[in-house]
């Protein structure tokens, strides 16, 4: 469905962020992305919805295609139409609007109506809370339910591909798990996801496939249970030593990192 | 205070002249609605206050007294229409021609700066407002043109106040325009433009075109400062039509936008309103010989003060949301 083929991406013309990632999303599948702060998760996720000239970044090598169409130099908003849709990290939802108005900003390009009520449908049964809250002000709400709206928000546009960029993020353990069953629940409802996460613990317990991203390159990708496995994402991601006890990340050295990834 | 005794107690001296001072106020009120509405919608969607709106209302009263008397295009092609007709039509196609200037210019000069700081942004409208009044300028001439609306010099007199044809039409265009818009930011594309103001990324991230979004609000409010320009341009304002100091007028519409709120059009056509009956207050009542003669050109900026003190956001402004 998605397929990103060797992408390098420029951001003003001399930082190198991105230097050949490769990944795909296939048809009705969770992915997972992982990767630390910095690695490029996001900068993948701007290359694939069009947002990157804002950020004065460029894919200078590389394609993405999207149902076998090529999308690398795609208008965002026909990417939208194309069926990817984002939610971006931060929740970024329109604090000043209502809570239904920011579910119609979201449906901007589905101009069927009947879809339109079918989504917005969809997201009410996802999150009754939202339908109660729909006269509210989206930035009076709290810090989960903001979460929902933006995600709502991406349904609106009734996309088969949906990007979640750190869904878990800043929201309490509990919020978390219940990301992630909605998450799942979107995924059952027939629509591939894209999840870009630093917990990997979540993101691996739903995900069909996973893929480990640092410095601008996929250093590892494989099925979850291979990569829960992984001695090094036990490590790095998990938290966890060799032997299954916690180690505190203070005590793991940088060129050890950098030396364990290469061989 | 002191001021607003002064008005009080000789507005109940006469009732008459009290009736035609709000009379008065309210039909230059609605000029100040007109032009404080393009402000908005740029505003709302830019988040940028546009300083070359004075610069598109010398520009649509030109192109309407060239469309109206010059060029008497399309009406001349129209002969079946009886008179006013035809001037209306000649009027549309020159706020037609208006919003088709406002696309280009936001092609030209602001579609580059998508994503940049709004800073930046500003200070380019302002040089948009520089070269547009200068070429505007050049084109109208040392003489006024005149706009020849066909209801000319003619007043209803209804015995205790006397109102211009032309100042109730202006006010009836006024109030319709206002539904328009009002019912256009409830829309899709409306919605998708408040998306944009409020986060140009995130609007874009939901399939909103936002150089589009840009060109409607353009479209728009250089259409308003057309019908603006149109108004101030004629009896019982600038009787002889336009000339080159047309263009300051939305400086002086400027306090009407502040007092509303920015981001508000019902606050605009309040603030206008508001503005426009403080300027004809102290015509009427302030007459003392210290304060001269310009010194109505200001009470609106006292008046936006006043408000700022005590509303900073205007008077129907949205505040900035945080949460705490």
């Amino acid at each position: 469905m998605l397929a990103v083929e060797n992408l390098e991406v420029v951001y003003n013309d001399v930082v190198l962020v991105l230097r050949g990632v490769s990944l795909a999303v296939p048809d009705g599948k969770i992915v997972a992305l992982l990767g630390t702060n910095g690695a490029g998760k996001t900068t993948t996720l701007r290359a694939i919805t069009g947002l990157l000239d804002i950020h004065e970044g460029e894919v200078t090598k590389g394609e993405i295609s999207f149902d076998g169409a090529q999308i690398t130099e795609e208008d965002p908003s026909n990417r939208v139409r194309r069926g990817i849709s984002q939610v971006m990290e931060g929740r970024r939802v329109f604090v000043e609007m209502t809570v239904e108005e920011n579910l119609r900003a979201g449906a901007h390009t589905n101009r069927d109506g009947e879809r339109v009520k079918e989504a917005r449908e969809r997201v009410m049964t996802l999150f009754p809370r939202l339908a109660d809250r729909r006269q509210a002000t989206a930035g009076y709400l709290s810090g989960g339910e903001q979460q929902m709206l933006a995600i709502g928000r991406a349904l609106m546009q009734d996309p088969k591909l949906l990007i979640l960029d750190e869904p878990s993020l800043g929201l309490a353990p509990l919020l978390v798990q219940e990301v992630r069953d909605i998450i799942v629940e979107i995924n059952q409802q027939g629509t591939s996801v894209l999840l870009i996460e630093q917990n990997a613990k979540m993101a691996l317990s739903i995900a069909d496939y996973g893929y480990i991203m640092e410095t601008g390159k996929v250093v590892m990708d494989g099925d979850p249970a291979k990569l829960l496995k992984d001695e090094d994402v036990k490590e790095f991601y998990l938290g966890l030593h060799a032997t299954g006890e916690k180690k505190s990340f203070r005590d793991v050295k940088h060129y050890k990192r950098r030396k364990r990834w290469l061989s | 205070m002191t001021i607003g005794l002064v008005v009080l107690a000789q507005a109940t001296a006469d009732g008459n002249a009290f009736a035609q001072m709000l009379v008065d106020g309210i039909s230059f009120g609605a000029i100040y609605a007109l032009l404080a509405m393009g402000f908005v919608i740029i505003f709302k969607s830019t988040s940028v206050i546009n300083f070359a709106h004075g610069a598109l209302t010398g520009l649509g009263a030109f192109l309407i007294a060239a469309f109206a008397t010059v060029l008497d295009f399309p009406g001349r092609y129209l002969t079946f229409l009886p008179e006013w007709a035809q001037w209306t039509v000649n009027v549309l196609t020159a706020l037609v021609a208006a919003a088709l200037f406002g696309i280009l210019l936001e092609r030209v000069f602001l579609r580059p700066m998508v994503g940049e700081a709004l800073f930046a942004v500003a200070i380019v409208t302002l040089g948009v407002d520089i070269v547009v009044r200068t070429i505007t300028n050049d084109w109208i001439g040392t003489q006024p043109r005149p706009l020849g609306a066909p209801w000319g010099l003619e007043v209803v007199d209804l015995g205790w106040v006397r109102i211009a044809w032309s100042e109730v039409i202006q006010i009836l265009v006024t109030i319709i325009l206002l539904g328009a818009i009002a019912f256009f930011l409830r829309s899709r594309t409306g919605v998708a433009m408040r998306a944009t103001a409020f986060d140009q990324e995130t609007a874009r991230a939901q399939g909103v075109n936002v150089g589009r979004i840009f060109s409607v609000a353009w479209a728009i409010a250089a259409f308003l400062a057309g019908v603006a320009g149109l108004f101030y341009s004629i009896f019982p304002r600038r009787a002889t039509g336009v000339d080159q100091a047309t263009a300051f007028i939305a400086f002086r519409a400027f306090p009407a936008v502040i007092i509303g709120g920015l981001d508000s059009i019902p606050g605009a056509v309040v603030g206008g309103f508001a503005v426009g009956i403080a300027e004809s207050a102290a015509n009427t009542y302030l007459t003392f010989e210290f304060l001269g003669n310009g010194f109505p050109g200001i009470v609106g900026y006292l008046l936006m003060m006043v408000v700022l003190l005590i509303r900073p956001y205007g008077l129907l402004g949205t505040p900035e949301i945080r949460r705490v």
